[in-house]
């Protein structure tokens, strides 16, 4: 009797999309931290032109319907466009469907919260200290590695550990950019769809309170940066 | 010695109207004062000189030295132009130590010599004790005496100074006087200080610029000033002038007196110059110039007390008409019994009105 009810629920659980997740968040929160913070810099601190378009293509992904976000990243970097020409005839193998389009579209996903709170957090730096560091013969980088990146750091990592949370999240993009084959690409995200949709109600048990159980202590901690942060 | 000719532009905006500095002036080792009403371009004086702003034409010059030409198209950016600023706040780096903070200033300087110089100012500047401090833990003049430091690390070519004494009480700002006192005599550099404060102005300046809505109306040292503020607009901007208007009854160049009509009393004045029978000039005197009687005379104006402020040095005794009178502290009690029972007249001495400019674009 046991074995028939293994047979039909299988009792193990496979925890292969969780650590993909967790890699692809990863991956997706260093890139956006890194490429968040050079344009959040330059948002706060330069006049250029078209400041304004870059700002809310920025802002963009934050409002448009993942499934749509999906859909430009497979025309930009798709097997047809010239990225995905020019990386498929230098690696070998194509761009999309691999855990790096899954990177892509987390990161896609993420980067939006990074530039518009490091760009906050980078302008609510003290302009006095700012002017004192460039007049006591600071160039820009000494000035942005030793005072506006350590008076804004509190902000910018809450920011963050919550891109991490929403990289963790991405469900649209990533479905559409680098598919749902399990073993390679499927996030736990997608698992849990893919479970439920297939009666694996075991499997998408542990994965959403997993899944909850993380979100809630990043949280946790974001709030806990936020608020050491207004203390300070 | 620094020189700058320096024109900005601000065009009207929506929420204020628009506003133009072009000023010129030279500033040699000592301190200059920059005096004036807020809004009148002092600090943006600083901060076109530190490179923070750029001017729309001019030429800012530190020991033949180039900082800003409009013509050569040269902007030096600020970690170029050697200037010490000491900001309004302090600005001091809050996640750092004293130490780090001098430290972050002297990375320029040889390895070697950035300890040494980092000890020699805390010395200096007697807060070596604080050097493990971060700001926050620092009183205002202990963070003053900090930034002032941090500033001179690097061996400045000129230090600008934005409103130093703000926010300090009297002693702190006694101590502040001693300090830039003490800098301008161990260092050959011109110190540019942004001050409203006038007694700071007569107390520390070598050269006055008194600002108005982006001009130097005038440039003096504190002395001349005192003796003479040139226009009527310069003596209101300084305070501390009573000014009249005077209109010329009789003049004799050759005995360098007139008699002048001032508050409707005929009274001998000075010579004035470039003035014929009838004309009306202005003319000032200081209040402690001024005698206050209880008896008619000669020079004396017949006035009524209308208030009493006790000041720190004088009793000031306000007869409106800017019949403004200081008086020591031991003659008033008695001066007051009597001036209350006969009357009041003002005695204004002959040597006490100098002849003043009515200047356009002055307050006046």
């Amino acid at each position: 009797m046991g074995i028939q009810v293994t047979v039909t629920y299988p009792m193990h659980v496979d925890w292969f999309p969780l650590w993909l997740s967790l890699e692809v968040a990863t991956a997706a929160t260093l890139i956006s931290v890194a490429l968040g913070l050079w344009l959040a810099w330059l948002l706060a601190n330069r006049e250029f032109p078209g400041k304004d378009l870059v700002d809310a293509i920025a802002t963009l992904p934050l409002a448009l319907p993942p499934t749509v976000l999906g859909y430009y990243l497979l025309v930009v970097i798709g097997r047809s466009s010239w990225i995905g020409r020019l990386w498929e005839s230098v690696t070998g193998s194509p761009l999309v469907f691999t855990w790096r389009a899954a990177v892509i579209a987390s990161t896609l996903h993420a980067i939006p919260l990074l530039i518009k709170s490091s760009r906050a957090a980078l302008e609510s730096v003290d302009v006095a200290c700012e002017r004192a560091a460039r007049s006591l013969g600071a160039s820009e980088w000494r000035l942005f590695w030793r005072v506006s990146l350590p008076l804004a750091r509190r902000p910018i990592a809450a920011a963050a550990v919550l891109a991490f949370a929403r990289s963790l999240g991405d469900f649209g993009a990533t479905l559409m950019i680098a598919g749902d084959i399990p073993g390679r690409t499927q996030t736990a995200a997608i698992a849990i769809y893919d479970a439920v949709e297939s009666g694996n109600t075991l499997t998408a048990r542990v994965l959403v309170l997993v899944i909850s159980v993380f979100t809630a202590a990043v949280v946790l901690l974001a709030n806990r940066l936020e608020k050491r942060r207004v203390s300070h | 010695m620094l020189r700058a000719r320096i024109t900005k532009r601000f065009p009207d905006a929506a929420d204020s109207a628009g506003f133009t500095l072009n000023i010129e002036f030279e500033a040699t080792p000592g301190v200059t004062v920059l005096y004036g009403p807020s809004g009148s371009g002092k600090t943006l004086t600083l901060d076109v000189i530190a490179g923070f702003v750029a001017p729309d034409s001019g030429r800012i010059l530190l020991n033949d030295r180039i900082l800003f030409d409009s013509g050569a198209k040269v902007h030096l950016p600020p970690r170029d132009r050697q200037s010490g600023y000491v900001f309004q706040n302090y600005a001091l780096f809050p996640h750092m130590t004293v130490r780090a903070n001098l430290a972050f200033a002297a990375h320029r300087l040889p390895r070697l010599e950035r300890h040494r110089r980092i000890a020699e100012l805390l010395d200096r500047f007697r807060i070596p004790d604080l050097a493990g401090r971060f700001p926050h833990e620092l009183s205002g003049g202990q963070k003053q005496r900090a930034s002032i430091a941090r500033s001179l690390i690097a061996n400045p070519g000129v230090l600008l100074l934005d409103e130093p004494a703000n926010g300090l009480d009297a002693p702190l700002r006694a101590d502040l006087h001693t300090l830039i006192g003490e800098i301008r005599e161990s260092l050959a550099i011109p110190v540019l200080m942004v001050t409203h404060n006038p007694e700071e102005c007569f107390s520390l300046a070598d050269q006055v610029l008194i600002y108005e809505a982006g001009n130097i109306l005038h440039r003096a040292s504190p002395s001349e000033l005192l003796r003479n503020p040139g226009t009527v607009g310069v003596a209101r901007l300084l305070g501390g002038f009573n000014v009249y208007e005077a209109e010329a009854i009789a003049l004799d160049p050759g005995r360098q007196t007139s008699r002048l009509r001032v508050l409707g009393t005929e009274i001998d004045g000075p010579n004035l110059r470039g003035c014929f029978r009838g004309d009306r000039v202005a003319v000032c005197a200081r209040p402690e110039e001024l005698r206050i009687t209880t008896r008619p005379g000669s020079n004396r104006i017949r006035a009524d007390l209308q208030r009493v402020t006790e000041r720190l040095q004088a009793v000031r005794a306000d007869f409106g008409d800017e019949l403004i009178v200081d008086t020591s502290r031991a003659e008033w009690p008695a001066l007051r019994e009597a001036g209350e029972s006969d009357g009041w007249w003002i005695e204004v001495p002959a040597g006490s009105l100098r002849q003043i400019a009515r200047t356009p674009g002055s307050s006046e």
